[in-house]
Parts: C-alpha cells; structure tokens; sequence
C-alpha cells in the first residue's frame, strides 16, 4: 500500500504536502517522517492536503497532531484541506475541528 | 447468528488494510446499510485491529490476529481477537479538553473513543488468551435482487 506524498513550495510562504492514500498505522510513519523532514528544512508554514486520503484513522490524526505540535514550538502552524464528509468526520468526533485549521482549498488555505 | 467470515491475520500492520477491506465488501454486500454506516465499520476494525497487533507487540506474541464476523437478520457482528495481556477500557487516561494546549501531547488514544463512536454497541470481553473486541452495527440484511421475469 503506497501513500503519496507530494511537496508544492509554489506558494510562499506556504509549503503544501499533498497526501495520496490509505493513512492508517502502516503508513503514518511515512507521513511523520515527511513532516519531521520539511521542519528540519526550516519549513514553518504547512498545509496538508487530504482531499486524495482515501482512508485515514486516529493513528493519521496522531502523526498530524505531533506536527502541529512540532510546528507551534518553532512558532509556525500547520492547516488542512479537507472536504471529504468521511474525514473531516473523524475530526469532528475527536473534536479535532477546533484544534486544526481546516480550508476548503488549497487556494483559501494559502490566502489567510 | 450465522458466522459467515473467520481470517486470521499475522500481527503486522500491513495486513490491517486487508482485514478492513474484506469486512466492509461483505457489510457492502450483504447488509443494508449507508455507506456511510459501511465507512464507520470500516474505521472501527482498523482501529480495532491497530489496538490488537500493537497488544501482540507489548506482549512480544507472534500467534496471529483472528477476525470473525457473524450475522442474523438484525445486526451484522465483527469480533477482533488478539493475544495481548489485556486491558480494562474504563480505565484508560482522558485527553484535555482541545481547547487546551496540553492537548497537542497527546497524538495516541483516539481509537477506542472513535470505535464507541462509530458502531451502535461495543464490547471487550476479556479472554484467557487476551481480548476480544466485538463490534455491532445494527440493520437488515441486502435485499436479495428479484429474479428476473421469464417471458
């Protein structure tokens, strides 16, 4: 099972990850690793994009959680897009909406 | 009930896509539920399966994990049996509130809060080999297509 992980530095200041698959305890290691990977590039400003993820579990929302945490104690953030009812479902069920940033569009993401 | 799937998988993460794919065609196929009831399943059994190999692990187990699934004609049951030293639910640690920023330490634990979300009853029931976590959606099964009118 292959998750794609796809980076756009395209917009300034911003750096979108574009995910692609299956998020579940196989492959959300692959996700943190990418994370880890563009904070320690000095990326602050990350977007990740869900609107490919097919399947994601609390071991995605885990690794995303890490992220943001990551990413606050370098004074950056991380935001989603994600308009895909059966994702944003598990956020809202853990209460995650109010922790994320959450953006219809890479485009709305990018222009706050 | 009828039992209608047994499979038994080896305790590594890259078998828990198969295991939630094979319960969710036969939910898809045989029950009638939203499609949106077949997702929740779907999510419930990775979850499941994730709390059982991560069990197999603690307990440094190589026995694989066993799946069954058992229906009649109200409620489809997904049973996940692991091999691990058990746990009591009722007593695993609350997350702060979200809107608290200790809330950003915790990344794991979400899963069996979202398994008593998504499915209408869980049990754990605890097992001299482990835990078994039996999951149930309630709901008929698939109309059966009428045969077709012979002219």
């Amino acid at each position: 099972m292959e998750l794609g992980l796809e980076v756009d530095d395209s917009h300034p200041p911003y750096t979108v990850l574009a995910v692609k698959g299956e998020v579940d305890v196989y492959t959300a290691p692959r996700l943190r690793e990418k994370l880890v990977e563009l904070v320690s590039q000095g990326k602050r400003q990350i977007i990740v994009d869900l609107e490919g993820v097919e399947f994601l579990d609390s071991t995605g929302l885990g690794v995303l959680v890490g992220g943001l945490k990551r990413l606050r104690s370098h004074d950056g953030d991380l935001g989603l897009v994600c308009t895909q009812h059966r994702i944003l479902k598990v956020f809202e069920i853990t209460g995650l909406t109010k922790v994320f940033s959450i953006h219809d569009s890479i485009e709305a993401a990018v222009a706050v | 009930m009828d039992e209608i799937l047994e499979l038994e998988i080896p305790a590594r993460a890259e078998y828990i896509a198969i295991a939630r794919l094979v319960v969710s065609s036969l939910a898809t196929s045989r029950r009638d539920l939203a499609d949106e009831r077949i997702d929740d399943l779907k999510l419930a059994v990775s979850e499941a399966c994730t709390n059982a190999i991560e069990a197999h692990r603690a307990a440094d187990s190589d026995e694989h994990v066993r799946i069954e699934v058992q229906e009649n004609d109200d409620k489809f049951e997904v049973t996940i049996e692991d091999r691990g030293q058990g746990f009591d639910p009722e007593t695993l640690p609350l997350h702060p509130p979200v809107t608290d920023p200790e809330r950003l330490n915790f990344e794991r634990g979400l899963g069996i809060p979202l398994i008593r979300t998504l499915v209408d009853v869980v049990e754990f029931v605890p097992s001299a080999k482990g835990t078994a976590v039996r999951l149930t959606l309630y709901g008929g099964p698939a109309e059966l297509e009428p045969p077709e009118e012979l002219a």
